[in-house]
Formats: structure tokens, C-alpha cells, sequence
């Protein structure tokens, strides 16, 4: 998993091409951490699939909120650089964001 | 295999159903959504909680809880629950991984917060919109948020958000707070937060980002529009106006009433051998300190149903 910050996000995410996850997530959200270890295994599965990135919205604020994110968790992909599809908050189980990657394969 | 007591749920009444289940020696398993919790795993201080030490918090809380069942040998996984089969003697309970088949079960899957039910509120979660001060709080740094309700969550969570924001403002339909006197007091006192009364939360709306609230006066009928300071562009708004309960798994299998489950005073449901435990039942106070105290009464219930009808 990529560890995104506030100067690699454009690189990594908005300038890549082909397919990324982002997962926004805090170290004060329990179902962000909760999730994580979901998202791992997930990783290990798709990885040829897909770039798996994470981003700690406390180090990069502004960035999360210049994406339209304003609460958590939120899983992402984007597809060369655009937001194409998520699943946010309640929703965002390890269910739901199996399915998610796999609407993106 | 067969389970003595499969525990659906693991906030505090799951895991005190577990811990005083493991004590008794019966074999006991916890089913956990996604995390182990529930609501109080959201939550930044557990002061009202008998003995919490100081600067106790939700996940603290729920950690020594989890260690303490699984010291005494309650096994816990993660898996969501897609069905139950309460017909047989021996109840199944199907996960989305695996079939669990148990002689008693306990059910506490407790509630989730009362979404508001205006336009704009689901397209904006996440966007603006947010159940989980603790989770999204730090978003907030020198932005404005509007909190609705006035019970105790609402005020509390009002007060936490005051870290961030640089005002929170509590929308409440009546003209006095629900919340405890001692929280009040506290609230008055934080000149970061302000009311609006007799109101409601009619309309949210925003292009990606919440933007503006249609607020409206509920005594007068007038109705408003607040929009966010042009420098921001966006504020948070986070309901605390009360819980659904989550059953309905169970719809139609065991007696239900206004959504929640109902009991009788040893957690026993209408179904032999299912009790229920925690905030998903028929209950007039819904606290951690109910929620496990339902969880040890319904293991010692349990663990009683399956002597007389399985030894």
C-alpha cells in the first residue's frame, strides 16, 4: 500500500494512469482502522488489478477536502486520475469494498 | 460444530454476554461486523461508566473489554450476518464466510445513529454530512458545524467538535436540552457554542460539498437558508437526533416492537433459547452500564436454557 501525503498525492493519484484505491482514513477513525487489515487482504488479491493507496487526512487535510472527501471512512478509485466511484461511511464494509474493486477490474 | 452460545455483536453487551459466558465455562463465539465496538468505539470519553479511569475512551474501553472475554476463552470473528434460522433446536446463523450452528444465541447487534430523513443528507455523507464526530472531527479545524439534537450524545459530541470548529451550533427542536444537567452546564459555559431552538433541519444541499442548510423554525413554521462563509465554501452537519436499531435480520422470526426487540427481564425474546441484549431491545435507558449488564444476564440465562435442554 502507497502511503499518500500532500506531495505525492497528485503524482500517485491524479497524474497516474490505469486504476488506484485511495482509502481516506484517520488515526482517530475506529472503522477506518477496523477496515484496514480488510483492505490489505484485498491488496493482496488485486494487486495486479489495481494501485492500493492510503491517505492520513490529519497530514493532508486540504487535499482530502480538494477531493470532495469531509468524512470518513471513504474508499476511492480513481481511473487515470478521476474520481470514478467510492463507498463511504456507514456503507464502507469489507463486503462493500470487494465489491467496489471488483465493479473496477 | 455446534456452539453453546453464538454472540451476534460485539459492543459492550456482546462482550460482557461473552465474558460472563466464557466465565461459566460454555463455549462461546462473538460474531463481529467489521470492528469490535459498536457505537461506543466511536465515542472520544466514557465518563458515566462506573470505574472508567480517567480520559477513559470508547476503543480503550472496548479493547480491555475485548481482552478480558477472550482471557476467559471467548473465541471472536469477523463476519456479517447475512441470515438466521431460528426454527430447529439448534439455531443457524449464516455469515457471508461461514454457517455458525449454536444451542443458544444471544443477540446484540445493537443501533446506529437516526439518519435526519431530509433531502440532500444521504448524497452528502461523507461530503459534509457525518454521524462520527470522533471519525471526521478533524476535518472541521476552523470551519463552522451545526449539531441536531439535545440529547446527551448531541451535546456531548457538540462539545468534542468545539476542538475543531471555530463555532458549533446546536439545532434542537424544543426550546430546552434532553441532555444530562451536568453536560448542559458545560455547554453553556463553551462560548464556541451557540443554539438555535425549536428547529429542525429541513434540506441540505451542496455541488460535491455540503454548501447550505434549510433550517426550519418549528413554532413559527418559517423557514430559512444558511449558507457557508464564502472563505470556507462547505461546513459540517452531524445529526445526533437518536438510533435505529439493527434487527432486521430478524423480522418476522422474533417479536419486535417499534423496531427494537422485546425481552422479558432475563433477556429471553419470544424465541426459546434467543435472548437479546444491549440497545437493540425493547429498553428505557440505553448506556453502556444497560448494555452490560443485559449482556451478563442474558450469558447466565443462556448458559441456564442450555442445561435444562441439552444435558
Amino acid at each position: 500500500m502507497i502511503e499518500l501525503t500532500k506531495d505525492n498525492f497528485e503524482e500517485e493519484v491524479l497524474n497516474a494512469e490505469g486504476t488506484v484505491l485511495v482509502d481516506f482514513w484517520s488515526p482517530s477513525c475506529e472503522p477506518c482502522k477496523a477496515l484496514m487489515p480488510r483492505i490489505h487482504e484485498l491488496e493482496e488479491k488485486y494487486s495486479d488489478k489495481m494501485k492500493f493507496a492510503s491517505l492520513d487526512i490529519t497530514k493532508a487535510r486540504r487535499v482530502a477536502i480538494g477531493q470532495k472527501v469531509l468524512g470518513l471512512p471513504v474508499i476511492t478509485i480513481y481511473k487515470n486520475g478521476e474520481r470514478v466511484d467510492s463507498v463511504v461511511g456507514d456503507e464502507a464494509t469489507s463486503k462493500s469494498v470487494g465489491e467496489l474493486i471488483e465493479r473496477h477490474c | 460444530m455446534i456452539y453453546d452460545l453464538v454472540i451476534i455483536g460485539s459492543g459492550p453487551a456482546g462482550l460482557s454476554a461473552g465474558l460472563y459466558a466464557a466465565r461459566a465455562r460454555i463455549n462461546t463465539l462473538i460474531i463481529e461486523k467489521d470492528s469490535a465496538g459498536g457505537q461506543i468505539a466511536t465515542t472520544d470519553e466514557v465518563a458515566n461508566y462506573p470505574g472508567s479511569i480517567e480520559n477513559a475512551t470508547g476503543p480503550s474501553l472496548v479493547q480491555r473489554m475485548v481482552d478480558q472475554a477472550e482471557s476467559f476463552g471467548a473465541k471472536m470473528v469477523s463476519d456479517t450476518i447475512e441470515s438466521v434460522d431460528f426454527s430447529d433446536k439448534v439455531k443457524l446463523v449464516k455469515g457471508q464466510k461461514e454457517e455458525y450452528k449454536a444451542k443458544s444465541v444471544v443477540i446484540a447487534t445493537g443501533a446506529v445513529p437516526r439518519p435526519i430523513g431530509c433531502p440532500g443528507e444521504k448524497e452528502l455523507v461523507g461530503r459534509g454530512v457525518s454521524y462520527c464526530a470522533t471519525c471526521d472531527g478533524a476535518f472541521f479545524e476552523d470551519l463552522e458545524v451545526f449539531v441536531m439534537g439535545g440529547g446527551d450524545t448531541a451535546v456531548e459530541e457538540a462539545m468534542y467538535l468545539t476542538k475543531f470548529a471555530k463555532k458549533v451550533t446546536i439545532i434542537h427542536r424544543r426550546d430546552e436540552l434532553r441532555a444530562a444537567k451536568s453536560i448542559q452546564e458545560k455547554a453553556f459555559k463553551n462560548d464556541k457554542i451557540e443554539f438555535i431552538w425549536d428547529s429542525a433541519i429541513t434540506e441540505l444541499k451542496g455541488d460535491g460539498l455540503l454548501e447550505s442548510i434549510k433550517i426550519k423554525n418549528l413554532k413559527t413554521g418559517e423557514e430559512r437558508e444558511i449558507f457557508a462563509d464564502e472563505d470556507d465554501g462547505t461546513f459540517g452537519v452531524f445529526p445526533f437526533i437518536g438510533y435505529l436499531p439493527a434487527t432486521k435480520l430478524f423480522d418476522g422470526i422474533i417479536d419486535i416492537e417499534g423496531g427494537y426487540i422485546k425481552t422479558d427481564e432475563d433477556m429471553k425474546t419470544n424465541v426459546e433459547g434467543v435472548f437479546a441484549a444491549g440497545d437493540v431491545r425493547v429498553k428505557s435507558l440505553r448506556q453502556v452500564v444497560t448494555a452490560t449488564a443485559d449482556g451478563a444476564i442474558a450469558a447466565i440465562q443462556a448458559e441456564k436454557y442450555i442445561e435444562d435442554n441439552f444435558n
